[in-house]
């Protein structure tokens, strides 16, 4: 059920002088532009059918977005932004297994973002007659209706612009990609919650009328006209099928689809063509992406030269090791994925020391957590907090080797953090001190 | 109950519904409006939907529009839709790449890939050739096709 009569019948609403007036004065070019909307194939079933697919997919990249947000560790204090207030979800430890967690939760999170971008263009372009509509409003509850409205389009044109510009390293606008990403994702999630309360039944209705599916261009004419005003008024000839609009739109989100995966899968790496992750710094086996460059963070060789310590902490007991010590311990090797936040993740086979051998070291067997600091001095992950799952991991390391190679100076020799599951900005680089606590 | 339904032109769980979706959006602006960059967020949400609603839309319409006089004379089949769909495929890929197209990363780009920005102009033109060149081949195909008996 919507808000109000027809859009063609007399308003009623109070105080009906008002919504009466605004109908009867119908600025210069309105009439024109009601007459110019041609396209016989807008209309009730065809954006049904585009909402019904965003329906089912648009939960899945608010729900991976939070999981984001979790997986950054708020227990810890690690979640951006830190302080939410009231709207704070139920959180968790992120946990270790499956080792692909975050690598498929935030994939899906970006990919989809990526892919649904020609459905939501699509879905806009059957309803943007509505935006033209004279009177704007025939009662209050329209008004209120048309700025949840200007919330949804806002919130996810806003969502998807600043994921966009940040996955591609464009930070044209300004402010603070955490904070304005998390707030723009819960105005767009309150504004859909309304905008599917009020029209899931339009939407049942819709598609179980009369299909158009199979209906070929042929036979391609304009649905009777409808409450909500989507069927236009003096339609043209079909240049298009209903089914080849939908054949479009789904070739569009495949083609992003051929072009985006890649970031995602190594063996496709080159596939992600206009994507910074399609890029490899080169063929060897060091030569995976990069999270942020040994220069970028200022880390200098005479750091992480022979002079270089790993300094372990828990309680008053403390040790400094050099990479020598450390290779002399037991080594292990596991195949871990590194995902990041933006997107893109890699598998690598890593070998080091685990974190809980480490820990043993110092006399913490049972650690609650591990504060991880790098050499780096200014990012803003220079450190990183693991909780005691993650420390205690069989597959838990300080990686000193990579690929059955050293750790290159961007990969973070003399050694990093690799845990399962774990955020790539977590997976600490140019490690100097690990703090057990508890 | 039937009159304040009346008056305000929906049922009463239409009006709490709304008066929810914006609480949640008021509270946000409120707690939003100490930033520095409030103002800039504000202006980015707007501009998103000025951008879409009242340039990209009527840019691609009236391109539209451009393109069926030029191309729609009634061949059979029309080439309209040839034209139609790569043109729009590539626009699809130079809206959402288009950082990378126009090499528009800044420094945090070469700080996070250790790699020099690298406009793809090339790629993207590229990829928009061949999109054209197999819409023209299936064209091809089923307009000359059609001719064998």
């Amino acid at each position: 059920m919507s808000a109000g009569p027809g859009p063609h019948d007399p308003p009623s609403a109070v105080p009906a002088r008002l919504w009466r007036g605004l109908a009867r004065h119908r600025p210069p070019g309105v009439d024109a532009l009601d007459r110019a909307w041609r396209s016989p194939v807008r209309g009730p079933w065809l954006t049904s059918v585009l909402g019904a697919v965003l329906l089912a997919t648009l939960p899945l990249v608010i729900v991976t977005g939070l999981l984001d947000w979790i997986a950054y560790g708020p227990r810890l204090d690690q979640a951006f932004p830190r302080d939410v207030g009231w709207l704070h979800p139920p959180v968790f430890d992120w946990p270790t297994r499956p080792a692909w967690l975050f690598r498929v939760t935030q994939g899906l999170h970006v990919t989809l973002g990526i892919v649904l971008v020609p459905v939501v263009l699509g879905k806009l372009w059957s309803v943007v007659p509505k935006l033209f509509d004279w009177p704007p409003a025939r009662s209050a509850a329209q008004v209120l209706e048309r700025l949840s409205l200007l919330l949804l389009v806002g919130g996810i044109l806003f969502q998807t612009v600043t994921g966009l510009l940040n996955i591609q390293y464009a930070y044209l606008f300004g402010f603070d990609f955490y904070t304005a990403h998390w707030y723009g994702a819960w105005i767009f999630t309150a504004a859909l919650v309304t905008h599917v309360a009020i029209k899931l039944p339009r939407l049942v209705s819709a598609l179980r009328g009369p299909g158009f599916a199979r209906t070929p261009l042929g036979r391609t004419g304009p649905e009777p006209a409808d409450p909500d005003g989507l069927v236009a008024r003096r339609p043209g000839p079909a240049t298009m099928s209903r089914r080849g609009v939908l054949a479009m739109v789904g070739g569009g989100a495949l083609l992003l689809a051929a072009v985006t995966v890649g970031q995602s899968v190594d063996a496709l790496r080159r596939t992600a063509l206009l994507l910074p992750r399609g890029r490899s710094i080169d063929d060897g086996p060091t030569g995976f992406p990069v999270n942020r460059s040994v220069a970028a963070a200022g880390v200098t060789p005479e750091q992480t030269g022979p002079g270089w310590r790993l300094t372990l902490r828990a309680g008053s007991r403390t040790a400094a090791l050099d990479r020598a010590r450390l290779l002399g311990m037991a080594q292990h090797t596991a195949t871990l994925p590194i995902a990041c936040v933006e997107g893109w993740s890699t598998a690598q086979t890593w070998t080091g020391v685990r974190l809980r051998d480490l820990a043993g070291l110092v006399g913490a067997t049972d650690p609650a957590t591990a504060r991880v600091r790098s050499l780096e001095r200014a990012g803003l992950f220079r450190e990183a907090v693991l909780h005691g799952g993650q420390v205690t991991d069989p597959d838990a390391l300080l990686a000193l080797r990579v690929n059955g190679v050293d750790l290159s100076p961007d990969h973070g020799f003399p050694a990093r953090i690799i845990v399962p599951a774990l955020p790539g900005v977590h997976c600490t680089k140019w490690v100097a001190e690990i703090v057990f606590d508890g | 109950m039937a009159d304040l339904r009346r008056a305000y032109g929906a049922a009463p769980w239409h009006a709490l519904l709304l008066a929810g979706c914006l609480a949640v959006t008021g509270w946000i602006a409120l707690r939003l409006a100490g930033e520095a960059s409030a103002g800039r967020m504000l202006l980015w949400f707007l501009g998103a939907v000025i951008a879409h609603d009242l340039v990209l839309f009527p840019v691609y319409a009236s391109l539209d529009r451009v393109v069926r006089r030029a191309v729609d004379r009634g061949g059979n089949p029309s080439p309209l839709n040839h034209v139609r769909v790569p043109a729009l495929g590539a626009g699809l890929l130079f809206l959402v790449y288009l950082p990378g197209i126009l090499g528009l990363g800044d420094g945090t780009y070469v700080s996070a890939t250790g790699l020099a920005p690298r406009a793809m102009l090339g790629r993207w033109l590229a990829v928009s050739g061949v999109l054209f060149a197999v819409s023209a081949l299936i064209y091809a195909g089923r307009r000359f096709g059609r001719r064998a008996p």
